[in-house]
């Protein structure tokens, strides 16, 4: 099997190569190929990377300990400093995540042969997608840090190219640019922790070998960090709030709705956003050390989650509700790392990718369908769009965290772990947000699918092709049993990720009668909030906006999104625009480099050429007299 | 007794005669006979040197400034005459023409 693990990777990146040759050639011709070429290579080498990885899984699972290693494939650099190869691991960690990057991601592949049908740059799309999925299964297959961060760019690379894939809008070419800008921010911070790490080992180094980035190595020489530990793990972490949208740098994502839909899907749940919660779990070992940082993980993700769940209230746009939904759970993700629970984390972004693809597929199928975005225009489509409907109730139900859907499971063992780990006002909150998400998620359901039609066509609405509704049925049956494989003791389950993945962190124990009475709290509280949003969008319509207009302040305030990017022009854009256009450019470059050193110099050129030119006279009689006034000044230099 | 100063004096008298001419006269004519004079005052410090010295090197440099003195001569006045050719003029501030 090990002998098969580089085609993971490269099958999909076989796909981009076919595929960006058959959109090429389309841009030559001006002509856009058949579309049945791209669509079978596009979804063929996704998927035959999916079957590799059940593969691979399967290989794995007859013995969890020995992981897969290629061993280096190949000498990337090597000097007497440092040495990294490249090489690729499947160890039980990295096996969920490409079962998810290659099993999501093929499903969203079949799904936008419906989606993307008759676009200009079909071909162009499907190379972007696979090469997408390159990225990502190098940044969770890689056996070292520097592989990751091939991976973690040409992730950021690829989400700026999909979400400005329209790129004749220039408000889409924007938010791929805002994506790509802000991620930026948070790789610096990333590399400045890989710098650091270096220097750990380089201060300290004392063994003949110096692969110092690889995963094992770190691990096993991890006590050299432990006086930079919590400086490392938050320039890490840093990174992390770029890929996966926490606060301060999550702004992007919302704009990121610009993109074909999806690739909302294929980015906010299967791949890029979870880069971020994988590279914390895989390097879970190093911030164990750092208490400190485990707590501001803790706090900032609990921060996000309810900052973005309230934001969610109130939002129009059935993408952009989804899209702070994806920030609220991954804040929950973070929430869990923070409480020293990566397995939770892990099982919650499986869960996740399951549902939110799910949801964002659904959505997709609706936008297919009315042309539109906005859930006001929406309504009564539960009749005309059967399957996506049922899907979409299906995946509401398990991000609304309703049991025994894969969504209770997951974000219970959270709250649970917040509980044991965290303070009470750290779980009271984290509660709260979960009640949050059920109501949003309700609300957005009601309004999108059950009532009156409020379509001004209603007769043109029609369920989506097959080719769509399939993977959506998929996905929500994933989103049903998913929760399955983390079924917790006290429900007389075995808890299998648990056992998987145990190695990341030891299980704490929890005593049976707590963990059941949480579970009976956050089910009641979440199918209360369920119910009120049913109940007041459903039946009392009204209700809703009398409270909108009572409390039309803190309402326009989140609506909003609490002014942060607003914020962020002011208090970041606006003095950097000042800073490199008034300072920089117009007075340090266009004033002192360009005005003064080099068109200064030419200046003092021209006018002392002039000056002395005037020396030419043109009469035989000065030339003579310089000549011989030029000798006798020689001479007399030359006598002294 | 004529000693060697009075010849070096002579010889720079008429240098700087020669010099002054081919400064200040305009005529080309005059200049080209000041740079005549300028050689011919080599030529005496030469001779004389040579003779105070008792060697013939300065001898055999006079004759070769002589030899150079009629070609340049030769040259200098067949320019002339092509250049009083094409401007009817010899005053040499008319040709100003190396002006930069």
């Amino acid at each position: 099997m090990v002998k098969f693990l580089p085609l993971i990777p490269l099958l999909p990146l076989a796909g981009f190569l076919f595929n960006a040759g058959l959109a090429l050639v389309a841009t030559r011709r001006k002509k856009a190929p058949a579309e049945w070429l791209p669509s079978l290579i596009g979804c063929l080498a996704p998927f035959l990377s999916f079957v590799l990885s059940v593969g691979a899984f399967w290989v794995l699972r007859q013995n969890p300990h020995e992981p897969l290693i290629t061993g280096p494939l190949f000498s990337w650099f090597s000097t007497s400093l440092l040495s990294v190869d490249f090489g690729f691991l499947v160890d039980p960690l990295s096996s969920v995540m490409i079962l998810i990057v290659t099993g999501v991601g093929t499903l969203i592949h079949i799904y936008s042969i419906g989606y993307m049908k008759g676009d200009q740059g079909f071909a162009r799309y499907f190379s972007y997608l696979n090469l997408f999925l390159f990225f990502m299964l190098l940044l969770v297959m890689g056996d070292n840090l520097l592989v990751l961060f091939v991976g973690w760019e040409g992730v950021g690379l690829c989400s700026y190219l999909l979400i400005g894939f329209w790129f004749t809008d220039a408000e889409k070419a924007a938010a791929g640019f805002k994506a790509f800008v802000v991620n930026r921010i948070g790789d610096f911070g990333f590399l400045i922790g890989l710098f650091l790490i270096l220097f750990a080992f380089l201060s300290q180094s004392q063994g003949s070998e110096n692969s110092y980035l690889n995963y094992s190595f770190m691990e096993n020489h991890k006590e050299i960090f432990a006086p930079l530990a919590t400086v490392i793990t938050l320039c890490l972490f840093a990174g992390a709030t770029g890929k996966s949208a926490q606060i301060p740098l999550y702004v992007w994502l919302p704009d990121a709705m610009a993109g074909p839909t999806p690739v909302s899907a294929l980015i906010h749940a299967a791949t890029m956003v979870t880069a971020g919660i994988y590279m914390v779990a895989r390097l879970f070992f190093l911030f164990e050390m750092a208490p400190v940082t485990l707590s501001i993980i803790g706090s900032i993700g609990l921060a996000t989650a309810l900052m973005a769940a309230l934001i969610g209230l109130t939002q129009y746009d059935i993408k952009k509700v989804l899209a702070y939904s994806t920030v609220s759970q991954l804040g929950y993700m973070f929430l869990a790392l923070g409480m020293g629970a990566p397995v939770a984390a892990i099982f919650h972004l499986m869960t996740h990718a399951f549902f939110k693809a799910c949801l964002f597929l659904g959505a997709g199928s609706v936008i297919h369908a009315l042309h539109d975005q906005d859930i006001r225009n929406m309504g009564g489509l539960f009749s005309k769009m059967k399957y996506t409907g049922i899907t979409f109730l299906v995946a509401t139900l398990a991000i609304a965290g309703i049991p025994p859907l894969s969504g209770f499971f997951s974000k219970d063992e959270i709250l649970l772990m917040t509980y044991v780990n965290g303070s009470p006002v750290f779980y009271i909150l984290s509660v709260l947000t979960a009640g949050l998400t059920a109501f949003y998620m309700f609300r957005l359901f009601v309004t999108t699918f059950l009532g009156k039609t409020r379509h001004p066509h209603p007769d043109h609405i029609h369920e989506s092709s097959l080719v769509m509704v399939y993977p959506l049925k998929i996905l929500a049956f994933l989103s049903i049993v998913g929760g399955l494989v983390g079924l917790p003791h006290v429900l007389g389950g075995e808890n299998r990720i648990h056992h998987w993945l145990g190695y990341l962190k030891e299980a704490t124990e929890v005593p049976h009668q707590l963990e059941l009475r949480l579970m009976v709290i956050s089910t009641v509280w979440c199918l209360f909030m369920s119910g009120l949003a049913f109940y007041l969008y459903c039946c009392h319509p009204g209700w809703t906006k009398r409270l909108k207009q009572k409390g039309a302040l803190i309402y326009s305030f989140i609506f909003n999104k609490f002014k942060i990017d607003e914020l962020y022009q002011a208090v970041i854009i606006k003095p950097l625009l000042f800073i490199s256009t008034t300072l920089l450019w117009k007075g340090s470059d266009q004033k002192i480099v360009d005005g003064i050193l080099v068109h200064g110099w030419t200046k003092v050129a021209t006018v002392s050429a002039r000056l002395l030119s005037l020396l030419q006279t043109g009469v035989l009689g000065h030339y003579l007299l310089f000549l011989w006034g030029g000798l006798i000044v020689f001479l007399f230099l030359a006598v002294r | 007794m004529i000693t060697i100063h009075h010849y070096l004096i002579l010889s720079a008298l008429l240098f700087t005669l020669g010099l002054l001419g081919a400064v200040l006269r305009k005529n080309i004519l005059i200049v080209l006979m000041s740079i005549e004079v300028m050689m011919n005052a080599i030529n005496l410090t030469f001779i004389a040197v040579s003779r105070y010295l008792r060697v013939m090197d300065g001898h055999v440099v006079a004759f070769f400034v002589m030899a150079v003195a009629a070609a340049e001569a030769a040259i200098g006045l067949a320019i002339v005459v092509s250049l009083f050719r094409t401007r009817q003029t010899i005053k040499t501030t008319d040709w100003r023409m190396m002006r930069g």
